[in-house]
């Protein structure tokens, strides 16, 4: 499924900006709309406020000036987050992992079970439920980062990096997977991510971003139906946008060398 | 078993019997009288003839060291989470924890003994003086080292402070709070030894330091020797039964008790 134009708006963020407490400014004043079911994928270097832009929309970190506004049905639980590294629970296995936002909600433990259950089986981990994170791969373990993001049912996804310490065969794996239960459950995706690659795959919008201090440089639409299959990798769209991209992302870095 | 858990077994066993053997031999060829040092046999002798005496005073020490190293686990553990609910808790009270560490048991002891009528409760509080402070120490380390990525998390499902406590804090703290659980093991033992030996009380209720005071002024040596393998051996078995704890506790997720073969899967 793909958003139209006039879909309405999850995300509305009105010249939100952040600057730390010892005078770093992370974010030049952002305006930006991200609407029902889109999926709109932030690339940038290092240092270029995508993070800062994710938790500020997350509510893990308060603006320094501006407004962000989420749609009554975006905010948590309906808001889930994935960081960079799988964030488990080392002293829990699988299973209490992903039941956790389930737990802290004070969700019926039969309830919590069943949603748990389902999860597991949506991201293929039934089998390793009682295992512990530390006997699991990197790849598994952002799958169970990925399950407990799923399991209050979220209809807005932020994704920073999630598959960025991950090699590359695995990486392509988990970004179909990830593209498909997207489109599947009509959720609205900020992902973000270093990879030109990885965001034109994905996503309906791509903002490129520029640092010191962050800023959005540029936006690329990528048309092609969701979900994308891997054939998707080879066709004439996928290096356009991927040279669209690339160009503009040198731009904002010769810009920011000034 | 492997070769591995052989040699950790057998290695130290080797030496033991080698000491007991030049200890034996050395006292033998010498003709050492038994009032300076008795042999290993003697003391083994000793040790069962006076069973009864000494069983009975390994118990109270045992009774004075569990007392203590219950009671410094319990305030230790309740006087971290406060420390770490309260910036402005742990201001006012650490370095109050700090000097009664750092005050030699000693020279508190007495005062102790001076002012607490019974004298059993009197070793429990010196003992738990000495063994309360790596509780408090490791444990309230334990709790702030919470990863920053998982409170995020919290923070971001609405969690209550409680439930950061119990679900967060608490389970990151435990490592920590073990390996603090062994140094205050050891502590309590020597903390009930020595606030007995400052004591000096006798009675029905003495153990095992009294046993040894007695013994020396008896010149009873090989009952001192004996006394002291005793409080040797508690202190080995309670650190054994501390260690076989934490492995229990962490083996599934702490690398400390981890086992070493691999388990990862793909």
């Amino acid at each position: 499924m793909n958003s139209s134009p006039n879909a309405p708006a999850a995300v509305d963020i009105r010249g939100a900006s952040k600057t730390y407490p010892n005078g770093t400014r992370a974010l030049e004043p952002i305006d930006l709309t991200v609407r029902e079911g889109e999926f709109v994928t932030i690339v940038g270097p290092s240092g270029c406020g995508k993070s800062t832009l994710l938790r500020l929309i997350a509510g893990l970190s308060a603006p320094s000036t501006g407004d962000i506004s989420l749609s009554p049905g975006f905010t948590p639980p309906r808001l889930a987050y994935v960081f960079q590294s799988p964030t488990l629970m080392p002293w829990a296995n699988v299973r209490a992992n992903v039941r956790l936002p389930l737990d802290l909600a004070g969700m019926a433990r039969s309830e919590a079970e069943q949603a748990t259950d389902h999860v597991l089986d949506l991201v293929g981990l039934q089998e390793c439920a009682r295992a512990f994170p530390r006997e699991l791969s990197g790849g598994m373990q952002m799958r169970v980062s990925i399950a407990r993001a799923l399991a209050t049912g979220p209809r807005l996804l932020l994704m920073d990096e999630p598959f960025g310490a991950l090699d590359e065969i695995t990486r392509n794996r988990l970004d179909r997977e990830i593209s498909e239960l997207s489109a599947r459950e009509n959720l609205t995706v900020l992902f973000v991510t270093h990879s030109i690659y990885e965001a034109v795959f994905l996503s309906s919008r791509v903002l490129v971003m520029s640092p010191r201090p962050g800023h959005i440089a540029g936006e690329v639409a990528i048309d092609a139906p969701r979900p994308r299959r891997a054939a998707f990798r080879n066709m004439p769209e996928f290096f356009a946008r991927s040279a669209q991209l690339s160009e503009m992302l040198g731009a904002a870095m010769t810009e920011a060398a000034q | 078993m492997n070769a591995r858990s052989w040699t950790t077994i057998a290695a130290p066993v080797a030496v033991g019997l080698v000491f007991l053997l030049l200890w034996h031999l050395i006292v033998a060829v010498n003709d050492i009288p038994p009032y300076i040092v008795p042999g290993p046999l003697l003391v083994l002798d000793t040790l069962l003839q006076d069973w009864d005496a000494l069983f009975r005073s390994l118990l109270i020490t045992l009774q004075v060291t569990g007392s203590a190293l219950l009671l410094a686990v319990v305030l230790g553990s309740l006087l971290s989470v406060l420390f770490v609910q309260s910036r402005l808790l742990e201001a006012a009270l650490l370095p109050y924890a700090v000097i009664l560490q750092v005050t030699p048991l000693v020279a508190i002891a007495p005062l102790i003994i001076i002012w607490v009528d019974d004298p059993f409760d009197a070793l429990v509080i010196c003992a738990t003086v000495a063994s309360i402070f790596p509780v408090i120490a490791n444990t309230t380390v334990g709790l702030r080292s919470v990863d920053t990525g998982l409170l995020d998390l919290f923070r971001l499902y609405g969690a209550s402070r409680t439930q950061i406590l119990l679900r967060l804090r608490i389970p990151s703290a435990a490592p920590y709070f073990f390996a603090g659980l062994r140094v205050a093991t050891a502590l309590a033992l020597i903390g009930a030894v020595v606030a007995e030996f400052v004591a000096g009380t006798g009675g029905t209720r003495s153990g095992l330091a009294y046993q040894i005071l007695q013994a020396g002024l008896q010149l009873k040596i090989p009952r001192l020797f004996a006394a002291l393998f005793l409080i040797t051996a508690t202190g080995v078995v309670l650190f054994l039964v501390v260690s076989w704890l934490s492995r229990l506790a962490l083996r599934r997720w702490h690398e400390s008790e981890v086992a070493q073969e691999d388990t990862r899967r793909t």
